[in-house]
């Protein structure tokens, strides 16, 4: 009989859950971020330049049509980062990993900006195609909401100074901002839709020719996901390593 | 070789201009955070050590 029959070893998470150790986690992350960051670079220059040189313009819509190549990776990704930062919220609420309640503040400020870029780039879009800069239009304000618990979750993590606590309150905070994302989405969707449509039946529904807008698109979308990435796994990184300090610092104060 | 936005290169090229800006901050702000962190830890680090 081998000694792990007699002796059961403590039970270790493996798996998926290993990465709530912090140090496995920096581990992992210090690996991946290397590749993680040249694709996402390589993406955004290839796809951007692609589409801003490379595409022609709309017949309609004329070279407006370019800020397809912002506006939508970043909506779809302000949407995105909010739903990762529920499902980190969720996992810390029910089984308390505190990388997961760190991955969920890292994350804020990456939304909050790809959001800002999906209004803005929609300001100045809709300028000349709506001949507004913004309306009151469910997408949009449902949006504009998303953007505002953007900055509630953050100044709510700023305001506390208990982690825990924070944690609690910012997850919840996070759950209720969900439905905002919902709701978002799903108009981002109907939205996309009339776009692509449009892009489509304006050059004579010739698919090659949609394609032309599609493929540049794709490669944007990708450059956007991996740059969030990046960016999330780097600032959780950075936040361990800020806990970790003042969890040495406050162990040094208690000793003098 | 510079693309002909005609009359809509303002929309255009501030899309572009400020989402560009927007995002090379996040990676400067980003990573001048990490470094800091990353510093400040190692200093605790060896003073916790060289006391124990």
């Amino acid at each position: 009989m081998s000694m792990t029959e007699e002796t059961p070893i403590p039970k270790r998470p493996s798996g998926f859950w290993s990465y709530a150790n912090p140090v496995k986690f920096l581990g992992f992350s210090e690996r991946v971020l290397p590749a993680l960051c040249w694709l996402s670079g390589l993406c955004l220059v290839v796809g951007l330049i692609w589409g801003f040189f490379f595409t022609p313009d709309d017949f309609r819509q004329g070279s407006t049509v370019k800020i397809i190549y912002l506006h939508v990776p970043s909506a779809l990704m302000a949407i995105n980062a909010w739903f990762m930062m529920l499902v980190a919220s969720l996992i810390w609420i029910i089984r308390r990993h505190h990388v997961s309640a760190l991955a969920a503040k890292a994350a804020a400020p990456v939304g909050v900006v790809m959001t800002l870029i999906a209004l803005f780039t929609g300001a100045v879009w809709g300028q000349p195609m709506w001949g507004t800069w913004w309306a009151w239009d469910p997408r949009l304000t449902s949006f504009l909401i998303l953007f505002l618990f953007y900055l509630g979750y953050m100044a709510l993590w700023a305001a506390i100074d208990d982690p825990d606590t924070a944690a609690d309150l910012t997850s919840v905070l996070c759950l209720v901002g969900s439905v905002f994302a919902v709701l978002s989405r799903y108009a981002v969707n109907f939205w996309n839709q009339g776009l692509h449509q449009g892009a489509s039946l304006s050059l004579d529904k010739e698919e090659n020719v949609a394609d032309v807008f599609y493929f540049p698109l794709l490669v944007c979308i990708a450059g956007f996901v991996l740059i969030f990435l990046a960016l999330v796994l780097y600032r959780t990184g950075t936040e361990i390593r800020l806990r970790r300090t003042r969890a040495l610092q406050a162990r040094e104060e208690a000793r003098s | 070789m510079m693309p002909d936005l005609g009359k809509y290169a303002d929309a255009v090229l501030s899309a572009y201009g400020v989402s560009l800006l927007l995002l090379v901050l996040l990676v400067v702000w980003t990573l001048r955070q990490g470094r800091r962190a990353r510093r400040a830890l190692q200093e605790v680090e060896k003073r916790s050590k060289r006391d124990g």
